[in-house]
């Protein structure tokens, strides 16, 4: 007898579904209310390599939920408390401590190496990075959200007959803006929503690396258990949602996910165009792309001021009474809203919303635009 | 005949209830415009819909019956 009988017993599942456990490779992102659940029952099952990775230290307020923590480990890193107590409880699983934060210099680089990734963070920004990075490298992930008594748990980005399927910004193209959406610290949570959706979390990554059950590739799903209610919806793929992205890994590198929106701070280009209609003298559109980047903008209000220079242009800017930045996606022209919010506290400032891929940009709607 | 709506997370708190019926305006775009008159909370807030659980990032046109769910992102883990 072995300590997978029970499972390799299961119809459907047996030794050559065991093997795939022992043979598989899995980051777990955010070793919190989400993480410590989902990374028993992966260690339980005997997946055979478990990777965790988070920054965080453990605090007292973690322990109604973080069940892989007790009295005793506060202050302590919670990727090495959960490596060295899952080793004490399944030894023959190799377990892999990443005592960090995810950032966008070395979110390719690590995540490289698993064949599946359990997104368990707990902020946008993290969120974010996983999905662009998963998208562009090819890897499956499995995210997990809570809200106050409820959780999301989806599947994204599952190879399935050579094509991926949807991914998070195929739900939500871009972060919402800052603080608009309160997290359990704020909200307060009780203990068992994680440890349902995380264990949720560990069941997907158990069906896809055995190829046994129905994943919620394409779909997600909505848990409440204050009401006891479940719902499931399906996702499709959209358009543009790519654009939204970096367009390699190169350029993910170079993207700061750190940076929520503050409300009010991304304007469309409809907003953008009545503005330089209304007061065309106090107004401008600054790109801050780089001279290389095309398609460029030939309107009489904008000015090309790329991004490696920004800093040095307070003189060429502060004449103006709204500034209204723009790049490719909307990123880069965010970046400096907020970079030059010291140097230019005389004027409003502010950031195109997904930049000029946008079909009312001045390059895609260039009719409407010649009208102003 | 009405339509049914269904409010998640932050979105049921900012209109005060998770469930209510509606008229059916003609599509999504006429729904988000009255949802965003009866409760101007929810003008910053992108959040997906589905009609009939399937979800819906354009515009699409909507029938009586139809049970529409308004779905926000959720951060906390």
């Amino acid at each position: 007898m072995n300590r997978f009988e029970r499972q390799t017993n299961l119809r459907g599942l047996g030794i050559k579904g065991q093997n795939k456990l022992r043979n598989a490779a899995v980051l777990v992102v955010g070793a919190g209310g989400l993480g410590c659940p989902a990374m028993i029952y992966l260690a339980a099952s005997g997946v055979g390599k478990i990777a965790i990775l988070d920054g965080d230290r453990i605090s007292v307020s973690n322990l109604n939920r973080q069940v892989l923590f007790g009295r005793g480990d506060e202050g302590q890193l919670k990727a090495e408390v959960a490596a060295k107590h899952l080793t004490d409880q399944y030894c023959d699983s190799e377990y892999l401590s990443l005592p960090f934060f995810l950032t966008s210099e070395n979110a390719a680089e690590i995540m490289g190496d698993y064949d599946l990734i359990l997104d368990c963070s707990d902020n946008f920004p993290t969120r974010y990075l996983i999905n662009d990075t998963c998208v562009l490298l090819g890897k499956p992930f499995i995210q997990g959200a809570i809200y106050e008594d409820e959780g999301q748990v989806a599947v994204f980005n599952l190879s399935q007959k050579g094509q991926a399927s949807c991914h998070y910004r195929d739900l939500y193209p871009e972060p919402p803006a800052a603080g608009l959406i309160p997290d359990c610290n704020k909200t307060g949570v009780l203990g068992v929503l994680p440890g349902v959706i995380g264990t949720l979390q560990a069941s997907e990554a158990i069906k896809i690396i055995t190829h046994r059950g129905i994943s919620l590739a394409d779909n997600i799903l909505f848990v409440n258990l204050y009401s006891n209610e479940n719902y499931l919806m399906e996702i499709r793929p959209k358009t543009d949602s790519r654009a939204k992205m970096p367009s390699d890994l190169e350029e993910l590198r170079s993207w700061n996910y750190q940076i929520e929106p503050k409300t009010g701070m991304e304007v469309s280009w409809s907003v953008a165009r009545n503005w330089l209609r209304n007061d065309p003298e106090k107004v401008v559109l600054i790109d801050v792309r780089e001279p290389q980047e095309t398609p460029r903008l030939n309107h009489p209000t904008s000015l090309s001021v790329p991004m490696s220079h920004i800093e040095k242009q307070q003189g060429k800017l502060e004449k103006y009474k709204r500034i209204l930045f723009f790049c490719s996606s909307g990123q880069r022209s965010l970046l400096a809203a907020n970079k030059m919010a010291d140097q230019l506290k005389g004027c409003e400032l502010y950031s195109i919303k997904g930049g000029i891929s946008q079909s009312d940009s001045p390059i895609n709607a260039s009719e409407k635009w010649k009208r102003n | 005949m009405t339509i049914k709506i269904k409010a998640f997370g932050p979105i049921a708190d900012k209109m005060n209830a998770r469930e209510l019926e509606l008229d059916p305006p003609g599509n999504l775009d006429d729904l988000r415009k009255a949802l965003h008159e009866k409760y101007p909370q929810l003008v910053h807030l992108d959040f997906a819909i589905a009609v009939d659980r399937k979800i819906i990032r354009e515009n699409a046109p909507l029938s009586p019956g139809s049970e529409v769910a308004l779905l926000p992102p959720f951060s906390g883990g």
